[in-house]
């Protein structure tokens, strides 16, 4: 292993670091104390490449992009557990938020298909206000290049009522639209 | 008692039955059921994971209409439990947030209309001897192992139960005449999209949920959330197949089961319309104790 030098990466990605805390909204990384109490509580860590306490240690030491390029940001489900037993009170799941944020506005995306699934289900709801589950599931496997590989419980749902062919697009005089743009206007990139 | 009813996107399509079964509790517990005119979805976890703003405006229309009628919101959906939750939060906790989302929606928010669990509801409004003095049928051999997931109880500003060992479902059914197990993974994240996304991960995520409910004597699990009873449901097969092995595992919503011992006929509530074949079960309650015909 080469020999990082951490004062020189420290200086050089502040500003990047201060993007960070600012998006998650003042969470500040010194707070945690490394115990990894968040790891082991984890339910996707199996499929990360850092765990969420290694998360913490690179901002620690500034290493921004590092934890922008990890496949953990997108392997979060979003479920809290890390947050709720931080001892240190440190909001880890919105520091994930808020590095997926920054990761899409940077184009580093690692784990496509999981951004995609995101951005279709936004365009559904953007478009109908609603989610239209059917075209959501089999559109998110088709661009994702992996062919209907839901498409085995897609009739059984039809024949369960459960899956609606037609999307449903509610007649709200286009205020959905306007929450899409002026989320828009203040910068959010959707 | 009267609530603003939103349904949410999953209860008008993969999670029909538990609309269907919402909508025959509350008439029978005499909870008035108001739906919220062309609702829109909340955005769940992918307005979550993609906007913070975005996040919060698009459950603040739905709670702005429901607080021009005056009306707090009844929400089945744990998914869309917690995005309105969060919602109404941060427009009670901040006046700058208030008003950013207010333009956002062009609609005016205060916070006054609260979004409540439909779970919170039923377990913890309502007193337990009322739910008891409805129950025509009691539910003698179900041993529910109770998931709660992640989102209706975590985080704790959000939650209204113990994050780590809630209690509100495990309570009702007992009510119910049902017995629920100790397990350890009621509050344990069933995976949310990535089962769609990511198959392998998601998965892993669910066979060690089935494990560890048979391992501690269950017979059914028991949810409040139609994107967990689609997880644990439709993909059980999978896992079985995955991990050469057999759960055996109906999934309920918690609504199903008050419905059945109240005395709903098993199909109104949708009990028909599960992957994991539920009726066994069902049919199995309905026959003990000299089986009661189903009104
Ligand atoms: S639980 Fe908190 S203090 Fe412990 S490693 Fe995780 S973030 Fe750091
Ligand atoms: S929020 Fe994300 S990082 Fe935290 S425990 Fe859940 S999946 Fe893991
Ligand atoms: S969380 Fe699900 S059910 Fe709730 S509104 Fe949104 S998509 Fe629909
Ligand atoms: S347990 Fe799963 S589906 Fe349920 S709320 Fe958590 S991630 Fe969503």
């Amino acid at each position: 292993m080469n020999n990082i030098d951490l004062t020189g990466i420290r200086e050089s990605n502040n500003e990047k670091l201060q993007e960070v805390i600012k998006e998650s909204g003042g969470v500040r990384p010194e707070d945690c104390y490394q115990c990894g109490k968040c790891s082991a509580g984890c339910p996707a860590v199996f499929g990360m490449d850092n765990t969420p306490r290694q998360i913490m240690r690179f901002l620690q030491l500034s290493m921004v992009d590092e934890a922008l390029k990890s496949n953990t940001i997108w392997m979060c489900a979003g479920c809290q557990t890390c947050t709720v037993r931080c001892p240190k009170e440190v909001d880890i799941a919105r520091v994930m938020e808020s590095l997926r944020v920054l990761a899409r506005e940077k184009g580093y995306i690692t784990e496509k298909s999981i951004n995609l699934f995101h951005e279709l289900f936004l365009k559904s709801v953007e478009s109908t206000g609603r989610v239209y589950e059917m075209g959501l599931i089999l559109g998110a496997n088709i661009i994702g290049m992996k062919p209907l590989k839901d498409a085995e419980f897609g009739l059984p749902m039809i024949s369960r009522g459960k899956l609606a062919i037609i999307p449903h697009r509610i007649k709200d005089n286009g205020e959905v639209k306007r929450i899409f743009e002026n989320v828009r206007k203040r910068g959010a990139k959707v | 008692m009267k609530y603003a009813y939103f349904p949410g996107c999953s209860l008008s399509s993969t999670g029909i039955e538990y609309d269907l079964s919402t909508r025959e509790t509350a008439r029978v517990l005499g909870i008035d059921l108001w739906e919220i005119p062309e609702w829109n979805c909340c955005g769940a976890s992918s307005g979550h994971l993609t906007d913070h703003l975005l996040s919060l405006a698009l459950p603040a229309r739905n709670m702005a209409i429901a607080e021009e009628a005056g009306l707090d919101v009844a929400i089945p959906c744990a998914a869309c439990y917690a995005r309105s939750k969060a919602t109404e939060l941060a427009v009670s906790n901040s006046a700058e947030m208030k008003q950013e989302i207010e333009e956002v929606i062009e609609r005016k928010y205060e916070g006054k209309s609260k979004a409540r669990a439909l779970l919170d509801i039923i377990a913890n409004d309502i007193q337990s001897e009322d739910v008891k003095n409805n129950v025509q049928k009691e539910l003698k051999g179900i041993k529910a192992a109770c998931y709660y997931g992640c989102l209706l109880v975590r985080p704790l500003a959000v939650g209204f139960d113990d994050p780590e060992d809630p209690q509100s479902m495990d309570n009702l059914v007992k009510s119910l005449g049902g017995e629920t197990v100790d397990w350890a993974y009621k509050t344990e994240c069933c995976g949310a999209s990535c089962p769609t996304t990511m198959p392998e991960t998601g998965k892993k995520m669910l066979e060690r949920i089935f494990k560890s409910a048979k391992d501690a004597g269950a017979n059914c699990l028991v949810t409040a959330c139609p994107m967990c009873l689609n997880n644990l449901d439709m993909r059980q097969g999978q896992v079985e197949k995955a991990y050469s092995e057999k759960y055996d595992m109906p999934v309920f919503y918690f609504t199903e089961l008050t419905g059945l011992a109240f005395g709903v006929e098993p199909t109104k509530l949708g009990l028909n319309k599960h992957f994991v074949d539920a009726m066994g079960l069902v049919n199995e309650v309905l026959k003990a104790d000299g089986g009661r015909e189903t009104a």
